[in-house]
């Protein structure tokens, strides 16, 4: 054991400080078989055989014929799932939180559609890289701040550049919904509280007259160009999703409601803490939500110890097309998604519903479901092989993982240093 | 011009005058007139009442009071039958009359270290030289209003600073001098927890840095007195001269009045206390301390609830403190409790008799109500012969009422102030209410007077018709005006006649004509039966800690069978096996044990544990940085337990039973720490882990470096600094140390003394760290001193000096796997735990974060995933290693006979993000049961809807309200300023 990590330190060591190299494309064709396989629409199949090519699942099934040709992974007592995905994160737009110089994530302005996520994002962080190992494997790469803060685009976790990483471009535009109360002022003597925010209504009608606004200009004929309006075209033609931040009742509804007065066809609640309050409407309107991670205390005094616990599982008994996200924490903090998806399993939620959260519901919710979420004939072959549950921390143990059917590494500045100081260590005799 | 200034020099002459002025603008004067108020109900004092008596003055002062009062036969006489005498109110906690002390200018970006003044204590919030008197100016429009609510003297001081200086006691006698007007220039001694607004200076930022301050204060006064101090010091010269005085503390709620009474107790001092409403939460505990009180009549307004999206943010504490408030005097008195009352913290003196009668609907009596009012503050003031009753030679300070004080209905006619008269409403004024008839001009009307029979009303109609109409009453004269079609008006003006109840006088037509007219009476008024408001008050029970999830009553010890549970002990992990608990201890694990008496719990399948041990918390705490030095080893988190936060139950229902209450990291020499056992329900001193060892915080890196908020002001700005920082403290305690041990006097130095402990080996540091260079060089720094690192926390770098943390005998209590957050954890790794483990450190998981606390059994969970660590040794980073790190592994920490029942009962794998905490204990105490959890839900949802239905009603009956507010708890980490 001690001299397989001196010569592991001896191959990496010249690596250490640089990032991953991105894995070349997929040359030949790899089967896995004998795994426990979490499809991502709720199903398992056990003693699974997964087999892909060109980067995409080719055969998936417990009955099928061992392949020949290609590389053969034996993953008999081994889970195999879907990459996961982190929605709403500003992965790549911040390294560290404190250097303000390295974060790239909130531009100023209020009504910025036009601030695209994607330009900004660093393939080579280290904060992306370190999720990579835990499974999650795509992230929707979103601004943060003002009012609209721009526009997000879907990337995958394996990249050379911003170019690369895009799997689906500009998907998404999010709006911070007014809340119905706010923090008082210390500056304006106000008690330390939240208090009704009286602004409430004006600063709805300032979302609505841009919204209007942006929809009369696309409607026009040629005029000058407005960039925030240009970009938010894709609202109501359909292309582009509005990803609406609200948590409050009263709130969510304001905001459904209105965007579709506006015209604006395909809408996500993002954050969603009282949506359970709502679930009729939110199913009329057939709208899904991003709920936010278990991983928070109650806000409310009065609230269940575990309501953000259950709040999830809540909202998938209603009937409603869930997704988790975690917009509110740091970045590094997103490699915990599979155990967030766990904590709500321990709280009832079948584990194969819980799973969806992070994979199937998520890609569906952000509209890449046609290649990414669940483990199916036709799609990206983004996926990895656990030792165990990737759900529970213990078991968490991924030993491949691949974006795109290509075979990507599982190291990252966390692994090596812990390499190094264990060799020396080891070396050192102690 | 010069005329009239010379006029009003005079004019302040006279005023001024006393026997012994010369006097140039007539003759000299003396009125030794007697007045006589008979046949009156004298309240001499609250219990001691006179009906039909004689109250004699003169000259100021109560002569004679009494039945049977012989009257001088230079006496003027004043028939009061009916009506009523008081001892006019005192407030003995005012600014009447204070200039508002000014803001601090200037709002640089690094913080003010040192003071402003020159010659005083070396911080600026410590004003014992300030007297009131100084700044003192007579308001008569404020003193008017203070009559109006009935008061005759307040003792007013500069409401600034946590050493404020005397008061000036005052009587609100408009005619009388300032000579006659100071009853006392320096009545009491003045202290609070709130820094001065009128300096910058940083220290202190926090209540564990106020209260020591206090203490050093006493401590410094002590050495100033016996004369070690060379120079001069006007705050201890000042603070010394006024020991003599009443001391007032003025507290406030949330457990500040036991803060402040722990500081009295150190040094013999017994202060009176400015309450904050709230004492009817724990009640014994605020009697234990035998203080006397003044206590606030802060009654909150109901929320207005009526938008239920809004009613949802007010929380059910609040609400049920709106229900509850009232009580508190109720409450002080049952428990006898003595106390007075002030106007402090009420919007108007006018808002008093509402209070008041709202107080006594709520059970005060009225005696306890007149009392607080009058002969207590009398007597916290030392003046019970001069002021608070009328006994002869007492102020003639007085009321004169209608009837009983306290009761809706009664007016207050005359405030008399040192024998001067002072009228709010005339006592003679006729009731004018009733129905008239009028007629003039050809017409004829209807008068309906109604209201107050002081300040009535009118409505005047033609026909069915009404007419805008407008009514004065004063001293016997009646004016009433009204005009038809908008432009044509009548006036009216007449005469009270008595003998007869018609109104004859003088009417004006809108032409301008005169003539005669008369509102001729025809039927007396009738006073409109009120909505009866007389029912009992529906209440609330209090709870502990008075707050949603606090218990109605305290969780006890009970004799509890763990029967078939997977037993996690400190080295092994036995299946099917029962645990006995009994007075508070583990006492059997074994197989098929027998209950005994014990209720038996079936745990089938489900996991049994020491209970989590949180090395690093800052949760229960009402502030967490004293960030104004860079040492302040003086301070004690145990003086800013906040035994109500919510997240005291939720830690619970994370299978939490013991933290470390850690300072935060914003000095290099941070607070000393708390260990609580997490006994929801308990009082601050409950919660502190009985017998517990000496710990300190130290910090290391960013925060203490103030790298990241622009603060540029304060040593140290870099790691070089730091280390210089415990170089000079540690060399300063061992010299303090040395002359104290060789018998030589020393200046008790609070904060020497706590770095000389640590000298000594009798308290241990945990200190906040990061980065390699740090970790070693404090390591070098304990060497040198001769101490030894007790643990390092964060220590995120840990890891790459594992082994020579081992070789110090340092334990490591670190995060599973947070980085990225700041520049100094770039290099953070989740395998931190398991290779320090690997190196010998004792490893504990740790939080610093009131959300992952209650999860820490999975972040244990998260060792094993990195960097493999075997899953008991993963569990022991959350219970036995953080009990070896506190030092309590004798008490706590693994599941062993004659341990504390500290235990956990888990529905799955503690490790496992399944797991749930179905049963907390701590010493064989159920402190969280997830089924006791469901029905508390349900009461907190009901008493939610109750309250939230008395606030509808409230607000329909006409009560005031208040925006919905949520008072969210601020939540705090190492960084928390």
């Amino acid at each position: 054991m001690k001299q397989i990590i001196t010569i592991i330190c001896l191959v990496f060591g010249v690596l250490l400080q640089a990032q991953q190299t991105p894995a070349a494309p997929q040359t030949e064709q790899v089967a896995i078989f004998g795994a426990t396989a979490h499809i991502g629409n709720g199903e398992v199949i056990e003693n699974c055989t997964i087999i892909f090519n060109d980067g995409k699942i080719t055969a998936i099934g417990a009955d099928l014929m061992a392949p020949t040709i290609g590389t053969m992974i034996n993953a008999q007592g081994k889970h195999v799932y879907p990459g996961f995905i982190a929605p709403s994160k500003s992965l790549g737009l911040v390294e560290v939180d404190a250097v303000r110089a390295s974060n790239d994530q909130d531009e100023l302005g209020e009504m910025i559609p036009n601030i695209r996520s994607i330009v900004a994002y660093n393939a080579e962080s280290k904060v992306v890289e370190s999720m990579r190992p835990n499974g999650i494997l795509l992230a929707q790469v979103t601004p943060k701040g003002g009012r609209i803060s721009g526009t997000s685009t879907i990337v995958q976790f394996d990249a050379w550049n911003w170019e690369d990483a895009a799997v689906k471009w500009d998907d998404g535009i999010h709006l911070n919904w007014p809340s119905l109360f706010r923090k008082g002022s210390s500056w304006l003597g106000e008690p330390n509280a939240f208090l009704p925010n009286k602004n409430y209504q004006e600063q709805v009608d300032e979302v609505l007259t841009f919204v209007q606004n942006a929809k009369a200009y696309g409607a026009g004929i040629s005029q000058e160009l407005n960039l925030p309006f240009a970009a938010m075209q894709g609202l109501f033609n359909g292309s582009q999703r509005l990803f609406i931040h609200a948590n409050g009742e009263k709130e969510i509804m304001d905001a459904v409601t209105s965007a579709q007065k506006a015209g604006i066809p395909h809408m996500v609640v993002v954050g969603g803490y009282r949506a359970h309050k709502i679930t009729d409407f939110l199913k009329q309107h057939n709208i899904p939500v991003l709920v936010s991670e278990p991983h928070a205390l109650p806000q409310f005094d009065d609230d269940d110890y575990d309501f953000p616990y259950k709040l999830p599982k809540l909202l998938v008994e209603a009937g409603l097309l869930v997704g988790l996200q975690n917009e509110s924490m740091s970045n590094f903090q997103t490699r915990n998604l599979p155990f967030y998806a766990g904590h709500v399993a321990g709280q009832g939620l079948d584990k194969e519903k819980a799973l969806q959260l992070i994979t199937g519901n998520t890609a569906k919710i952000l509209g890449i479901d046609g290649d990414y979420g669940t483990l199916e004939v036709g799609k990206s072959a983004t996926l990895f092989i656990s030792e165990g549950d990737a759900l529970d921390m213990r078991t968490n143990q991924l030993t491949k993982a691949f974006i795109d059917g290509r075979d990507i590494s599982l190291e990252t500045h966390q692994t090596e240093l812990w390499k190094r100081y264990m060799g020396k260590y080891e070396s050192e005799g102690k | 011009m010069k005329l009239l200034a010379l006029t009003f020099l005079l004019g302040g002459a006279f005023l001024m005058a006393q026997d012994y002025f010369p006097k140039n603008d007539g003759v000299k004067t003396k009125n030794n007139n007697y007045m006589a108020f008979t046949n009156a109900k004298i309240y001499v004092s609250p219990t001691q009442i006179i009906q039909n008596g004689t109250l004699l003055i003169q000259d100021g002062k109560v002569v004679q009071v009494g039945k049977s009062v012989t009257i001088p036969k230079n006496a003027i006489v004043e028939d009061l039958q009916g009506k009523f005498i008081y001892p006019s109110f005192i407030d003995v906690f005012s600014d009447y009359g204070m200039a508002k002390p000014e803001n601090a200018d200037g709002s640089g970006r690094s913080s003010q270290y040192n003071p402003n003044r020159d010659g005083f204590y070396w911080n600026d919030h410590i004003m014992p030289e300030n007297s009131a008197i100084g700044s003192f100016t007579y308001d008569k429009k404020k003193a008017e209003e203070l009559r109006k609510a009935g008061f005759g003297v307040v003792n007013s001081h500069i409401q600034d600073g946590i050493a404020r200086g005397t008061g000036v006691l005052v009587a609100l006698n408009d005619s009388g001098s300032e000579a006659q007007r100071i009853l006392s220039d320096k009545s009491a001694q003045y202290f609070s927890f709130e820094k001065s607004i009128t300096s910058r200076q940083s220290y202190p930022t926090s209540i564990m840095g106020a209260t020591a301050l206090m203490r050093q204060l006493y401590y410094d006064l002590d050495w100033y007195n016996k004369g070690n101090i060379k120079t001069t010091d006007r705050s201890l010269e000042a603070l010394e001269e006024n020991k003599s005085l009443n001391q007032i503390f003025a507290a406030g709620g949330n457990g500040n009045i036991l803060r402040a009474d722990k500081i009295g107790d150190l040094f013999g001092i017994q202060y009176t206390i400015l309450a904050g409403g709230d004492e009817y939460e724990r009640i014994a505990d605020v009697k234990a301390t035998n203080a006397r009180l003044i206590v606030p009549l802060n009654f909150p307004d109901a929320y207005d609830v009526s938008n239920p999206y809004e009613a949802q943010y007010v929380a059910l504490k609040d609400m049920r403190h709106w229900n509850l408030a009232p009580t508190n005097p109720k409450v002080l008195e049952d428990n006898g409790v003595q106390f007075s009352f002030t106007l402090h913290e009420l919007k108007s003196p006018s808002d008093l008799k509402s209070k008041l009668m709202k107080a006594i609907t709520y059970g005060l009596s009225k005696t306890k109500a007149l009392e607080a009012l009058t002969t207590v503050p009398a007597s916290i003031l030392g003046k019970s012969a001069e002021i608070g009753s009328l006994q002869p030679g007492s102020q003639a300070n007085f009321l004169i009422t209608s009837g009983d004080i306290f009761d809706e209905a009664t007016s207050l006619y005359e405030n008399w102030v040192q024998g001067n008269k002072n009228i709010i409403q005339s006592k003679d004024q006729k009731d004018v209410r009733g129905e008239y008839t009028l007629a003039t001009n050809g017409q004829n009307y209807t008068v309906s007077i109604t209201g107050d029979a002081n300040k009535p009303k009118v409505e005047l109609k033609k026909g069915t018709e009404k007419v805008p109409s407008k009514l004065e009453y004063t001293t016997d004269w009646l004016n009433v005006s009204f005009s038809e079609n908008g432009t044509e008006s009548y006036r009216f003006a007449g005469k009270i006649i008595s003998g007869s109840d018609d109104i004859s006088g003088k009417m004006i037509l809108p032409n301008g004509t005169e003539t005669t007219a008369t509102l001729t009476k025809t039927d007396p008024f009738k006073e409109t039966a009120k909505t009866s408001d007389d029912k009992k008050p529906q209440l609330m029970a209090v709870t502990y800690p008075n707050v949603s999830y606090g218990y109605k009553t305290k969780p006890q010890q009970e004799s509890i069978l763990f029967k078939n549970a997977t037993v996690w002990t400190g080295n092994s992990i036995l299946e099917n096996t029962d645990v006995l608990v009994k007075n508070g201890k583990i006492a059997k694990v074994g197989k098929d044990l027998r209950a005994g008496g014990a209720t038996t719990v079936d745990a089938t399948g489900k996991h049994l544990t020491a209970g989590i041990i949180d090395e690093h918390s800052h949760i229960a705490a009402l502030s967490i940085n004293e960030a104004g030095h860079n040492s302040s080893a003086e301070v004690r988190m145990k003086d800013a337990i906040d035994p109500k936060d919510m997240d005291i139950y939720r830690n619970l229902a994370g299978g939490v039973t013991t933290i470390q209450l850690l300072h935060g990291s914003a000095n290099p020499i941070g607070g000393r720490s708390a260990i609580l056992r997490l006994k929801w329900g308990e009082n601050a001193d409950g919660l502190v882990f009985p017998g517990s060892p000496k710990f300190i915080k130290f910090a290391l890196g960013e925060n203490v470096k103030q790298s990241n908020w622009g603060s540029y002001s304060r040593f140290p700005q870099t790691r070089m600094g730091v280390e210089q920082v415990y170089t000079d403290y540690f060399q300063r305690a061992k010299e303090y140390d040395a002359k104290k041990k060789s018998g030589l006097p020393v200046r008790h130095d609070e904060e020497m003394e706590v770095l000389a402990e640590i000298l000594n080996s009798e308290r241990f540091i945990s200190c906040h760290s990061y980065v390699q260079s740090e970790i070693n060089m404090m390591m070098k720094v304990a060497e040198k001193f001769g101490f030894q690192m007790n643990t390092f926390t964060h220590i995120l770098e840990g890891y790459k000096v594992a082994d020579k943390m081992a070789e110090h005998g340092v334990g490591g209590s670190t995060f599973s796997d947070w980085w990225a957050y700041k520049f100094e954890v770039n290099d953070a790794i989740p395998y931190n735990a398991a290779i320090m483990a690997s190196q010998g450190v004792t490893v504990a998981i740790n939080s610093d974060d009131a959300e992952m606390s209650r999860r820490l059994n999975q972040e244990a969970g998260k060792t094993v995933k990195y960097g493999g660590m075997s899953e008991l040794e993963a569990w022991k980073t959350v219970t036995l290693n953080p009990a070896k790190l506190l030092h309590l592994d004798d008490r706590v920490g693994s599941v062993e006979e004659g341990k504390d029942a500290d235990l956990v009962l888990w529905s799955d794998h503690p490790l496992s993000v399944y797991a749930k905490a179905e049963k907390t204990l701590i010493e064989g105490a159920v402190y969280f049961d997830l089924e006791k959890d469901k029905t508390i839900r349900q009461s907190v949802q009901q008493e939610r809807n109750q309250l939230i239905n008395m606030m509808l009603n409230e607000k329909e009956k006409g009560g005031k309200t208040q925006t919905p507010v949520q008072n969210k708890k601020e939540r705090f980490e190492c960084e928390t300023l």
